[in-house]
């Protein structure tokens, strides 16, 4: 342990009370996730199962993907799952991470109020949905939070070619509960992912607007954090974790994950 | 308003099943809390006597320094501890962050200048005969300062009680160095955010209850603590 002076008496009390609070926990991992694994309650399902069968403990720690891929990159969590296809592939060739696998997945939806004033409902491409909220200056809220869903929904005005500038453009700042709440008392469109939606929506004055366009899905990855560049991560309790997850067991578990009979998320480890 | 009622109904329900998750999430945030104040206490009130009753030079300027640490906000006390502790930062092999450890060293910065600045004005208020007369019956600079303690103890007494409800009520640096983690670092602070980010309102208001009746019993019974002690002066 590396004592700083000025940080001496703090430090070392602050070292006592974590050992005395660590006796409990001999073996845990933390890993990062997204606000709509957690938030949906899939985590909690998926690690109840695990932990009928295994004694690692594993601490969840829910952000958005950036802020998530940033506690990864910086060696403060052991495995890390999220989804953003363009952010993750950088995180990987900057050797960040190891040992990407493709964990399961879930698509996106646009949701709006029941009255649709943007009359989005009945529109097939997500870019043409976009397109009638901008031209007819509807409230849309967008995470605005650099998480997955932000960085997809910024994708998707991107190839409209329009950067979203209209004056009924919000940006929440929070997570996709929150903002979805934000969305219903507002009268306001978003884009959420269909897990998050489905454990919400009996209390959101809300509807789908917009489904099923290939462009929507959202794919999740899980990544161990590399251990030659951070030595003290535990990545073979990781690697047990992510192979768990993966493997017949744990695809099971992500299938039967259900919220008023519905399934939130689809395995699709090879 | 009926929805209102029955979120705040659930609530009571909530809390008096003894809910064990809830109970824990309490007492998370009640042993951070207590812990953080019994270690800044002390340090806190011996530089709020030698600021009230020494004079030196930049005396002035740590009293600056201390009232604007008041104003700071508790985010970005979380967001430097962040950077401190993290694996990529000065200290991060002491290993703290998303630990209870992190979450005390917080609070502490939180609420050391809040005890210093209250102090500091409860040992300016106090009567400087006091520390005379202790010192002309012979007590040792130690025995001074227990003694001018004790005459001013109910202002400090106050300054303990608004230095809890300051750190048990934040959000900021708690959900930043401590990361929300179910068991080990999940407060009623953080633990509302995210229930009320699921929608789940019941728990958010079981858990600001437990905050708001704390409130309520810590400055009722320091209220009463003082006006007693006036009834007894006043008496003699």
């Amino acid at each position: 342990m590396k004592y700083l002076p000025a940080m001496g008496l703090r430090a070392s009390v602050a070292i006592l009370l974590s050992l005395m609070s660590c006796m409990a926990l001999a073996e845990s991992i933390r890993i990062a996730t997204t606000t709509s694994t957690y938030n949906s309650g899939l985590l909690d399902h998926l690690l109840s199962a695990y932990g009928e069968t295994h004694d690692l403990e594993v601490q969840v720690i829910s952000v958005g993907t950036g802020k998530a891929l940033r506690m990864a990159q910086n060696g403060d969590v052991d495995l890390v799952m999220t989804h953003a296809p363009v952010a993750e592939a950088a995180f990987m060739d900057q050797g960040f991470g190891i040992e990407a696998r493709s964990v399961m997945y879930n698509d996106f939806i646009l949701v709006g109020p029941k009255a649709d004033p943007a009359k989005v409902h009945g529109t097939h491409t997500v870019t043409e949905g976009l397109q009638r909220i901008a031209a007819f200056n509807s409230k849309f809220i967008s995470r605005g939070d650099d998480s997955g869903t932000h960085k997809k929904e910024l994708q998707l005005w991107q190839h409209l070619g329009a950067s979203p500038t209209f004056s009924g453009y919000l940006e929440s700042g929070r997570g996709m509960g929150h903002s979805l709440q934000m969305a219903s008392e507002l009268g306001a469109y978003t884009m959420t992912d269909r897990g998050t939606w489905l454990a919400l929506k009996q209390k959101l004055n809300l509807q789908l607007v917009l489904e099923s366009d290939p462009r929507l899905l959202n794919p999740y990855q899980v990544m161990l954090v590399n251990p030659a560049r951070h030595s003290h991560v535990k990545v073979n309790e990781a690697r047990e974790f992510a192979q768990w997850l993966i493997n017949s067991e744990g695809q099971a578990a992500i299938g039967s994950f259900r919220i008023n009979g519905e399934a939130l998320f689809l395995p699709s480890a090879e | 308003m009926n929805e209102l009622w029955h979120t705040f109904s659930s609530a009571i329900a909530q809390l008096a099943s003894g809910d064990p998750m809830l109970w824990g999430i309490v007492g998370v945030s009640f042993s951070v809390s207590a812990s953080a104040l019994f270690i800044a206490l002390l340090p806190a009130l011996s530089v709020g006597f030698v600021l009230a009753y020494f004079r030196f030079p930049g005396r002035w300027a740590v009293i600056s320094l201390l009232n604007s640490l008041l104003a700071v906000p508790t985010v970005v006390v979380g967001l430097v501890l962040y950077m401190l502790l993290s694996r990529a930062g000065p200290l991060g092999d002491l290993n703290l962050l998303f630990t209870r450890p992190a979450m005390i060293v917080g609070q502490i910065l939180l609420c050391f200048p809040l005890l210093v600045a209250m102090s500091l004005s409860a040992f300016q208020a106090a009567d400087h005969r006091v520390l005379e007369t202790a010192k002309t019956l012979g007590a040792n600079p130690w025995q001074a300062f227990v003694t001018l303690l004790f005459e001013v103890r109910f202002a400090l007494l106050a300054a303990v009680v608004t230095a809890f409800g300051r750190i048990i009520a934040e959000v900021g640096s708690a959900m930043m160095v401590g990361g929300n983690i179910l068991h080990h670092t999940r407060n009623i602070t953080t633990a509302i955010a995210l229930e009320t980010g699921k929608g789940e309102f019941v728990q958010g208001v079981a858990l600001g209850i437990v905050l708001l009746t704390l409130a309520l019993v810590l400055n009722v019974s320091l209220g009463w603590m003082q006006s007693h002690s006036r009834v007894l002066r006043h008496g003699t």
